[in-house]
């Protein structure tokens, strides 16, 4: 991690990183949320510089506007300087510092206990980590991937579905996979977002020592910011396998076996997810599956790929929910944007993303209107009746 | 402050809970802004989203004798909207809707925290032949907040100052009233700002805030050409600058002049860069400008005093694009977040003596500069701008740069400049300097309308 308190004077405020590359609207989710400008990555980085400092104490609020920001990165696409690409590593590093210091918000302690006695951040029972999984079984030497599915997808209603929905589709299209079930840890990337390295690092390890002693060599995560960590932190400690979220992998599937998808009529919106998109360049993989299926109408929404609004949930803010609800929250923002293309279905390719949207819907009362799916559950219900 | 408490919690009243801050962060973080003017906080920042909030905030700041500070995005760098006496900030980037766009009469009425940046979009999606004039601030910039400050942009060679593209005001009085500015106080219209009426827009304007708060603004939008394109013409000969802006202005073709100097990288150094914008809808419409610009300089460059460069995409990108994120990287120059200019309007006449006392001034306080110089009117002025960039961790060069900025906007008004949103000491220097009747008259019309003298106290003020 960077020495951050040395470099983050340099913001100058300016206030680009708010925007997406057209300008159309704002595109941080905590400033479009809480409009206050102290809440923006500028407010955020002034602010830390002031307590590094010691012009202002440390403060719930203060910890609060530090990790409200989903780290979703699009102060990094916008920022016109030359450390725009650290701007996310300095938000870690105060983080870093505080939880060192132990002056962080309750909700976010509580994510750290959580993870670090349960294993994840929802305080679900371990022996419960595969009750999704049937039709999965447990990985074995031998295996061409270990299937990775993270916190949300072993608990989270909405993520085991998408779970189940991917475990159909790989099965249907013959790949040799397992899965770790109950001895899957938490990837950590939400830890490490969140500046708790001494329990990331952690988690790493144990990943990484498991992976090794089965002799994985490539993993499909089901989730960008499992694939997020894996690609770009694990290698650092020794993470040599490959990694994929499970579209490039489909996206390869679908143009080599030629799996054949029976007609879907329905018009889709897809939302980028973070750790997919602006994290690691994935956009055109998920597009070119939707396109593949029969039927599909694939329309835009007016901020997407790069310039993709963020649903409010990373930096384990799907938990933590330090963003709260609100008709401004992101997530709610997201699906009216949705539903003003006209879409019948707005496809995600996140867990995460799933359930903060899926949510918003509702809150939205859009439910007649508009579904949330994930890419997974939308080639599931394609597949050819077997 | 003893009457915090009922404050806030009248304050709450109005906007909601959600919108109004008396907190710490807050409170630091709207206490400065990027320049180099020493911070004071408010004791509240409020988000109002309607006129009527503006009103009810006003009616209370005067029944408790609260400052009030209304604010754009704060960019202006000279610390106008610093809270010089604590009080109630209003950050108006609630009021955000853009709320008309009148195609035949060509102008926009927008609320007043719309950004340039929201508007540039929106013209460019729904009204694509039409444009407003984009100031190289950072599109966060609001299009109030810029016309309050007499802000320059990209067709203010052709149309002056942005203030002068206003068409109407919608104003909160610092009494409370309600208050429409021009053609729209007797008609639907808000074609004009003030003729053929009396023009009360000047009370507004330039006032940075002290005489009310503009909740909606009418904007002249202008014809947008389907092609852009820069030329650049490079002299090394200062004293040429103001006769190549002039001549370049005669053509009555071109869209915007400005002309840069800067000592890095090496190959800017003793160079001076004039940038000719021009526009067409077809290709026949730009080569006929660009032969027109080529004309005005040929004489100088066949005695090789002017040169034109052949700009690589990679450069004309930058140049053409709208905001200039170039503008803001200079603060990044010396890694350390930080630049101020001082800009004061003067005649393009002066452009050598300030390039010259420019390049002194950053010698001797050992500072790194650049100037962009924008012409207004058909030449009637520039905007010269004294820019140093400093590091914000570097205490010794922030007073360094202090200084010279100081230095540079004492020496330009000796010159006859006028400085452009002056400081609160640059205010006291321009009313030291100014004619007692007018300083009389600004008094007179500051009490008239502000009897309480809540609004942004610190600043325009006569002794």
């Amino acid at each position: 991690m960077q020495d951050y308190a040395s470099q983050i004077h340099r913001c100058f405020r300016c206030g680009y990183c708010k925007f997406p590359s057209d300008y159309s609207s704002f595109n941080c989710p905590s400033y479009r949320r809480f409009r206050f400008d102290s809440y923006s990555t500028g407010g955020r980085l002034w602010l830390v510089h002031a307590w590094l400092r010691g012009e202002i104490e440390w403060s719930e609020h203060l910890a609060e506007i530090l990790y409200t920001c989903t780290t979703c990165k699009n102060c990094v696409e916008q920022c016109p300087m030359k450390f725009a690409p650290d701007i996310v590593e300095w938000i870690v590093g105060a983080r870093s510092d505080m939880v060192e210091k132990g002056r962080i918000p309750q909700r976010v302690a509580r994510f750290f206990e959580a993870v670090h006695g349960y294993g994840n951040p929802l305080k679900r029972l371990r022996s419960q980590r595969a009750a999704w999984a049937d039709g999965a079984r447990e990985y074995a030497p031998g295996d061409e991937y270990l299937l990775y599915i993270g916190c949300l997808g072993s608990y989270d209603e909405n993520g085991q579905k998408m779970a189940g929905a991917l475990v159909d589709v790989l099965n249907a299209s013959g790949v040799s996979f397992g899965i770790l079930a109950e001895e899957e840890e938490c990837c950590g990337n939400e830890i490490y977002m969140l500046g708790e390295m001494g329990l990331f690092q952690s988690l790493v390890e144990q990943n990484v020592g498991r992976f090794r002693d089965l002799g994985v060599r490539q993993v499909i995560t089901l989730c960008p910011h499992g694939y997020n960590t894996m690609k770009n932190h694990y290698p650092a400690s020794g993470g040599d396998f490959q990694v994929y979220h499970y579209t490039q992998v489909l996206d390869d599937l679908i143009k080599k076996t030629g799996v054949k998808l029976s007609s879907a009529a329905a018009r889709v919106t897809y939302h980028d997810p973070c750790f997919l998109g602006r994290y690691n360049n994935i956009y055109e993989q998920p597009r070119r599956i939707l396109q593949g299926v029969p039927g599909i109408e694939l329309v835009e929404m007016e901020r997407n790929r790069k310039d993709a609004f963020c649903c409010g949930g990373g930096s384990g803010n799907f938990i933590t929910d330090l963003l709260a609800g609100g008709e401004d929250s992101p997530a709610r923002t997201r699906v009216r944007e949705a539903h003003e293309t006209g879409a019948d279905i707005l496809a995600v390719a996140c867990p995460g993303c799933l359930t903060m949207l899926t949510d918003a819907v509702k809150a939205e009362n859009l439910d007649d209107k508009l579904v949330v799916k994930d890419m997974s559950q939308i080639l599931s219900a394609a597949l050819p009746a077997r | 402050m003893a009457t915090t408490g009922t404050v806030y919690d009248a304050l709450v009243a109005i906007v909601g809970k959600d919108f109004v801050s008396d907190r710490k962060e807050e409170r630091y973080f709207y206490a400065r802004d990027g320049g180099l003017m020493p911070p004071h906080e408010p004791d509240f920042v409020v988000l109002p989203r309607t006129r009527e909030h503006v009103q009810e905030i006003v009616k209370l700041a005067n029944r408790e004798k609260v400052p009030v500070v209304p604010q754009g995005a704060g960019l202006a760098l000279t610390g106008l909207v610093i809270p010089q006496r604590g009080g109630i900030v209003l950050d108006m980037k609630r009021m955000d809707s853009i709320l008309e766009v009148n195609e035949k009469a060509r102008y926009v009425i927008v609320e007043a925290g719309v950004t340039h940046g929201a508007l540039k979009n929106h013209l460019q999606k729904h009204h694509p032949q039409l444009r407003h004039s984009i100031p190289d601030s950072p599109p966060t910039a609001t299009i109030a907040a810029n016309a309050v400050i007499h802000g320059q942009g990209r067709l203010s060679q052709q149309h002056g100052f942005n203030s002068d593209m206003v068409s109407g005001l919608e104003v909160v009085l610092p009494t409370g009233e309600l208050c429409r500015i021009g053609s729209c106080s007797v008609s639907p219209y808000w074609f004009s700002k003030g003729p053929p009426l009396p023009d009360l827009s000047g009370l507004f304007l330039g006032w940075f805030g002290t005489t009310g708060i503009i909740t909606r603004l009418g904007l002249k939008l202008y014809p947008c050409k389907k092609m852009r394109d820069v030329m650049l013409a490079l002299t090394d000969r200062a004293e040429l600058v103001p006769e190549i802006m002039l001549r370049l202005s005669h053509t009555e073709l071109v869209e915007d002049v400005v002309a840069a100097a800067q000592p890095l990288p090496l190959r800017f150094r003793d160079t001076f860069w004039i940038m000719a914008y021009i526009t067409g809808d077809t290709q026949e419409e730009l080569e006929f400008k660009r032969k027109a610009v080529w004309d005005a300089l040929w004489d100088l460059f066949e005695s090789r005093d002017v040169g034109f460069l052949s700009l690589p995409p990679a450069m004309k990108g930058p140049l053409l694009s709208m905001p200039s994120k170039d503008t803001t990287r200079f603060a990044d120059v010396s890694k350390g977040g930080g630049f101020q200019y001082a800009g004061p309007i003067a005649p393009i006449e002066k452009f050598p003596l300030f390039v010259s006392k420019l390049e002194e001034v950053a010698t001797r306080h050992k500072l790194f500069y650049s100037s962009t110089s924008r012409l207004i009117g058909a030449g009637h002025c520039m905007m010269f701008s004294f820019s140093f960039s400093f590091n914000r961790a570097n205490p010794d060069e922030m007073a360094r740069a202090k200084t010279a900025l100081d230095e540079c906007s004492k020496f330009a008004l000796e010159e006859g400049g006028v400085l452009w949103k002056a400081d609160i000491d640059e205010q006291k220097l321009l009313m030291d300097k100014m004619d007692p009747n007018t300083l009389a008259l600004m008094k007179k019309i500051r009490k008239l309308l502000d009897p309480n003298g809540i609004m942004n106290p610190g600043n325009w003020e006569i002794g």
